[in-house]
């Protein structure tokens, strides 16, 4: 992975540079975390083969890190949206595995009642604001919940995720434009997977170092290693500081990568073997966590154990519950088109 | 001699004006391209600049004089040298000159003459009224919200500094501040989407498109994000949030600016779509659709802004969404219609009287919900109807009156339903063209004709 560049349009607040090293408590929820949403995905993979669930299933598998540290960076309050790969996202938030397997399955125990699916789920408790499956159309969305606000000026922040392919699109730069204008409380997190669909960034990108894609709205970007979950972490602490101090926006560009293909239908013909391997064994961000937890925090094998025991666990009831809750029954067809005046 | 400076038309819909301010005064030497005056409509305001050289010799209409009709000489405008006094005094001698032919309505019944003002349903309302313009009651309406709650805001291009592209948002910045009346750059799915997702954390925004044209830059985030997310999201998310500005044909401003695009809307569940007429509805309405916790697509239009009709002074005054008007009574056929349609098809009953045709004249003010019932109960009462629109024909709000009709009512019906709609063509530039596309009083006429086989 390549080493973190920064192009400040605007320097980031002095105060917020400098992150505390983690606690080993710490690094295992991190690690706990990300591998809950590994084995999560696995799972559902499986289901999909099983014709458990149907239509169209982005799995994050690769991508932990990112969604894991930069989560861990914000307080409760702050508000969250992303587009359709979003299991991740949703169990980072606190959002329960099992309505989200059972939305996958389409159960009327699902965060939607199973009307939403895999890309279009939404929970207000733990502010996650979907779950779009629009490329590009959560940006502005996203840009509207930090409109809210500073609107409110409630002191939260709005953290909006996007992929590379979404960084073509151009109401992302509508978004910076009106967010950098207002000096909006916005996170912009680019997750960088290399791949847009089947396109490589550098078949898409007349650039390809996204995180410069603020400079001419005057947003500071910086790129950072995605498959790292403290290096995510420490960025997202800076980025979330600044912006919540009043000096609008901000673009974390991660480099990171997705292990699967774009959809469970994916020919892998844009990509080698090799190249996935290669990423897999040098630079997962779960098993890279897991041998510094080892060797440098001295945290037990039998604790990390106990962690993957519980993260299987979980799935596994996750997985169970979604087969054997019933689907909605037929009149929720007519349910939620309105709500009453 | 001296050379006439005309009063300008600062809009094709525009027929009169007032002097704001003289800029230049009597004596003034005046080079092409000076700003002679400052001319105002409630539209806008403008500089009425020197076409020719030489000295202001006559201001004959003063300043702050109202009402002045386009074309009429405001000042007159002398060569150097020239002697206007004796010119001038000549000219007192001479018989008056004809007055200026007054400017056609570029678009017949526009603006010619102020329109019947239809009375209030007295079932709904007998409280104190106040005449005003259209743009007025909707800038109350939006007004007397953002004054009851804190969580609504207007967010759209030219809203605040400007105070409305067509003026509809005029003293809100005033009043509100630039907190929540908001310049937006022109970027209509970006603001649109920003709207949204500002809707979705539970604030209530207006936003403005310039008009409705523009808003087709939107439309993802208009059917995506707004209408589907309470469905997708199992009810737990969704925009409270009204999308309003003008649609339909305006004047003269040829097929990317004329077009009517209350079908598009009306199709998608999870949106409502209204459409008013009177000035009433357009206060009663926007009210109900900005409290409203759905989606709501506000059509406005034009043509309709400068019209007055008698507004009720209730803050409380709320037109239900979703529920059709009965503009005229009439018991041998019935005309539905909506937005400007209305007024034309009012003066289409009145040509229909003449006839012995009584017409029934249903306002939809709302087309989704659709009023079902209203409908029906005229057609079975007239057992004859024509549907009238602005937008182009297939699959058109009349293609869907006709379904609707056949579904609830087919046996009522002694004659086919007729529509009369926009021509199945963009909508073009040339005066008589424009004409030729949009519908007329005459097409209406011609269409109760039809039905009633008279």
């Amino acid at each position: 992975m390549p080493v973190k560049r920064k192009v400040e349009a605007v320097p980031l607040a002095a105060n917020a540079v400098a992150a505390p090293r983690l606690s080993p408590d710490r690094l295992t929820r991190f690690y706990a975390d990300m591998l809950l949403i590994r084995r999560f995905e696995e799972r559902a993979g499986q289901m999909y083969g099983m014709g458990l669930i149907g239509g169209f299933c982005h799995l994050y598998i690769g991508q932990e890190a990112v969604v894991v540290g930069m989560q861990a960076a914000l307080e409760a309050g702050d508000t969250v949206i992303t587009s359709y790969r979003d299991h991740g996202h949703m169990l980072a938030c606190g959002m329960d595995p099992k309505g989200v397997m059972a939305e996958l399955t389409g159960r009327r125990g699902g965060y939607s009642h199973g009307k939403g699916g895999s890309m279009h789920m939404f929970s207000r408790e733990k502010n996650f604001f979907g779950g779009h499956g629009i490329v590009g159309a959560p940006v502005p969305l996203g840009t509207g919940l930090a409109l809210a606000h500073r609107y409110r000026d409630d002191g939260y922040i709005s953290v909006t995720y996007f992929g590379d392919g979404a960084a073509n699109q151009g109401q992302v730069y509508e978004s910076f434009n009106m967010a950098s204008l207002w000096k909006l409380p916005v996170v912009y997190v680019i997750e960088n997977n290399r791949y847009g669909m089947g396109t490589s960034v550098d078949r898409a990108s007349a650039r390809t170092d996204l995180f410069h894609r603020g400079v001419p709205y005057g947003i500071t970007g910086e790129q950072v290693d995605g498959m790292d979950v403290v290096a995510v972490h420490e960025a997202g602490l800076a980025a979330a500081a600044h912006t919540r101090s009043g000096q609008g926006p901000v673009i974390l560009e991660m480099l990171t990568y997705r292990y699967r293909g774009h959809s469970m239908s994916d020919p892998a013909k844009y990509r080698t073997k090799e190249e996935v391997d290669r990423m897999r064994t040098e630079h997962d961000p779960i098993s890279h966590l897991r041998q510094r937890l080892l060797d440098e925090y001295r945290v037990a094998d039998s604790e990390l154990k106990a962690i993957e025991k519980a993260a299987r666990d979980r799935v596994v009831e996750a997985a169970q519950f979604a087969q054997e809750c019933p689907e909605p029954d037929p009149s929720e067809l007519w349910t939620d088109v309105y709500a009453e005046a | 001699m001296a050379s006439e400076v005309l009063m300008p038309a600062l809009s094709p819909t525009m027929t009169e004006g007032k002097i704001a301010r003289w800029i230049k005064s009597e004596g003034d030497p005046v080079r092409a391209g000076d700003v002679l005056a400052e001319i105002e409509t409630d539209k806008a305001t403008m500089e009425v600049e020197a076409v020719d050289e030489g000295v202001l010799a006559k201001i004959v209409i003063p300043e702050g004089t109202d009402h002045v009709a386009v074309n009429t000489p405001i000042a007159l405008i002398a060569e150097n040298g020239e002697d206007v006094a004796a010119e001038l005094a000549a000219k007192a001698k001479a018989p008056p000159p004809a007055p200026p032919p007054r400017l056609a309505p570029r678009v017949p019944a526009a603006a010619a003459e102020p329109p019947p003002v239809p009375a209030l349903d007295a079932t709904e309302y007998a409280g104190p009224t106040t005449t005003m313009t259209v743009r007025e009651a909707l800038r109350d309406a939006m007004a007397e919200e953002m004054r009851r709650d804190p969580d609504v805001f207007l967010l759209g291009e030219e809203v605040a500094e400007y105070q409305g592209a067509y003026k509809v948002s005029q003293g809100l910045l005033q009043e509100f501040g630039a907190k929540r009346v908001i310049d937006t750059p022109i970027t209509e799915q970006g603001f649109a989407g920003v709207g949204i997702g500002a809707a979705f954390a539970g604030l209530k925004p207006i936003v403005e498109f310039m008009t409705f044209n523009f808003a087709m830059q939107a439309m993802d985030q208009l059917i995506n994000s707004a209408a589907k997310t309470r469905y997708m999201s199992g009810g737990q998310m969704a925009a409270p949030i009204v999308f309003r500005g003008p649609n339909g044909v305006a004047a003269r401003v040829a097929a990317q600016h004329s077009q009517c695009y209350a079908s598009w809307y009306a199709h998608v569940p999870g949106l409502k779509v209204v459409a008013p007429y009177t000035g009433a509805d357009h206060k009663g309405l926007l009210k109900s659709a900005i409290r409203d916790p759905n989606p709501v697509i506000f059509l406005e239009h034009e043509l309709v802004y400068g019209e007055s009709f008698p507004v009720p002074d209730d803050p409380e005054y709320l037109v239900p969404i979703g529920r059709a008007r009965i503009a005229r009574a009439g018991v041998d056929v019935t005309i539905v219609a909506f937005s400007r349609m209305v007024k034309l098809a009012l003066e289409a009953a009145e040509a229909l009287a003449k006839l012995g045709i009584a017409a029934e004249i249903v306002d939809l003010r709302t087309l989704r919900p659709f009023d079902v019932e209203t409908v029906v109960a005229s057609v079975k009462k007239t057992n004859r109807i024509v549907a009238v629109e602005e937008g182009w024909p297939f699959a058109g709000i009349g293609a869907e009156i006709a379904a609707i009709v056949m579904e609830h009512c087919f046996d009522w019906l002694d004659a086919p339903l007729v529509r009369v709609t926009g021509k199945d063509v963009p909508l073009p530039y040339a005066a008589n063209l424009e004409r030729l596309a949009v519908p007329q009083v005459a097409d209406i006429v011609a269409a109760a004709r039809e039905v009633t086989y008279r």
